[in-house]
């Protein structure tokens, strides 16, 4: 007969434990399959003419935070001046891929609000982003010393995700 | 007559895809292919449509590109693969059974017995009462006695 009584408690215990985990993630957050694999092959042109493109060896011995960007995408100027910070200090090298984007405009951006990125390729057709399995701007990954992902963030990175999420894993990989 | 035909109408409307004229392959068969592919597969920008159904940029790269590799001769195993590794399970519309997604399988299941478990518990708790009547008075026993001389 107690047991009978605590029944519907205990159902609503469990729901309400359902949903306090449901709620708390964010649906639009996917999971990578991409992370602690290598980084996809690729060899894309520069975005200034003269300047040296991107390709997959580039990232080889040095850690790397990889940044999907377009002049287009607004939400990637909130997360430029930490880019531009992250670039002085110099922690890693910080290279960026040109999402879908017309090169001049791109390269009005980047005078404009300036360049935090050593090294930019530019995917016009976005076929490299699907193959690094980017599905919206921004998204910053960060590549190991051989070339392996290790971390993909999607969205404005902002200083908290860079002490929580990444710095923890510069420090693993690069002490 | 009228509601007639807009209720026909409704029935046979067909949802609209997003698969814009110069994405159709000139192949049927390939197309068709195609097709199956896209309704399967989840477009990330907006999360509850399949790549057929959206708009979005990114729905249609995918949809060309699922097109190039059946032009280049892959299996539709192949391209379901090739989109898998880069964008992970979360793409897939009908996700596949493995154990990370067993209570996704299993849960509406396991639900369904408790369900049954607490309805059988319920009935048989009830029935076990119903089969024990509660014995009449002394009084009650004299009035059907009544009763039942008056009608003879």
């Amino acid at each position: 007969m107690r047991l009978k009584f605590l029944f519907p408690i205990l159902v609503f215990a469990g729901l309400l434990a359902f949903f306090f985990i449901g709620l708390g993630h964010d649906p639009s957050l996917v999971p990578s399959p991409l992370i602690d694999r290598p980084a996809p092959e690729f060899d894309l042109p520069p975005l200034e003419a003269g300047a040296e493109g991107l390709k997959t060896a580039d990232f080889m011995g040095r850690v790397t935070l990889v940044n999907f960007f377009a002049s287009w995408c607004l939400p990637c100027k909130a997360e430029h001046p930490l880019l531009i910070q992250l670039q002085k200090e110099g922690r890693v090298r910080v290279v960026g891929i040109n999402y879908k984007d017309k090169p001049e405009e791109a390269r009005r951006w980047l005078a404009e609000e300036g360049n935090p990125y050593d090294r930019i390729g530019v995917d016009p057709s976005g076929r490299v982003a699907i193959d690094w399995g980017v599905y919206g701007l921004p998204e910053s990954y960060l590549v190991d010393q051989k070339g392996r992902i290790r971390w993909k963030h999607v969205g404005v990175l902002m200083p908290d995700d860079w002490q929580e999420d990444f710095l923890p894993r510069i420090e693993r990989l690069d002490p | 007559m009228r509601s007639l035909l807009i209720a026909l109408l409704l029935f046979t409307a067909v949802p609209t895809l997003a698969v814009e004229p110069d994405e159709i392959l000139a192949d049927p068969a390939l197309e068709a292919r195609a097709r199956e592919i896209g309704k399967e597969l989840r477009c990330l920008v907006c999360q509850n449509q399949s790549i057929d159904d959206s708009d979005a940029d990114l729905a249609r790269d995918l949809r060309v590109l699922i097109r190039e590799r059946l032009k280049a001769g892959d299996s539709d195993e192949a391209v379901m693969a090739f989109v898998v590794d880069r964008y992970g399970d979360y793409v897939l519309l009908k996700p596949p059974l493995k154990p990370a997604t067993y209570p996704l399988w299993l849960g509406p299941l396991a639900i369904f017995g408790i369900a049954l478990l607490v309805a059988f518990l319920y009935l048989h708790q009830r029935r076990r009462t119903a089969l024990e009547p509660t014995p009449l008075s002394p009084d009650e026993e004299r009035r059907i006695r009544e009763l039942m001389d008056r009608h003879r």
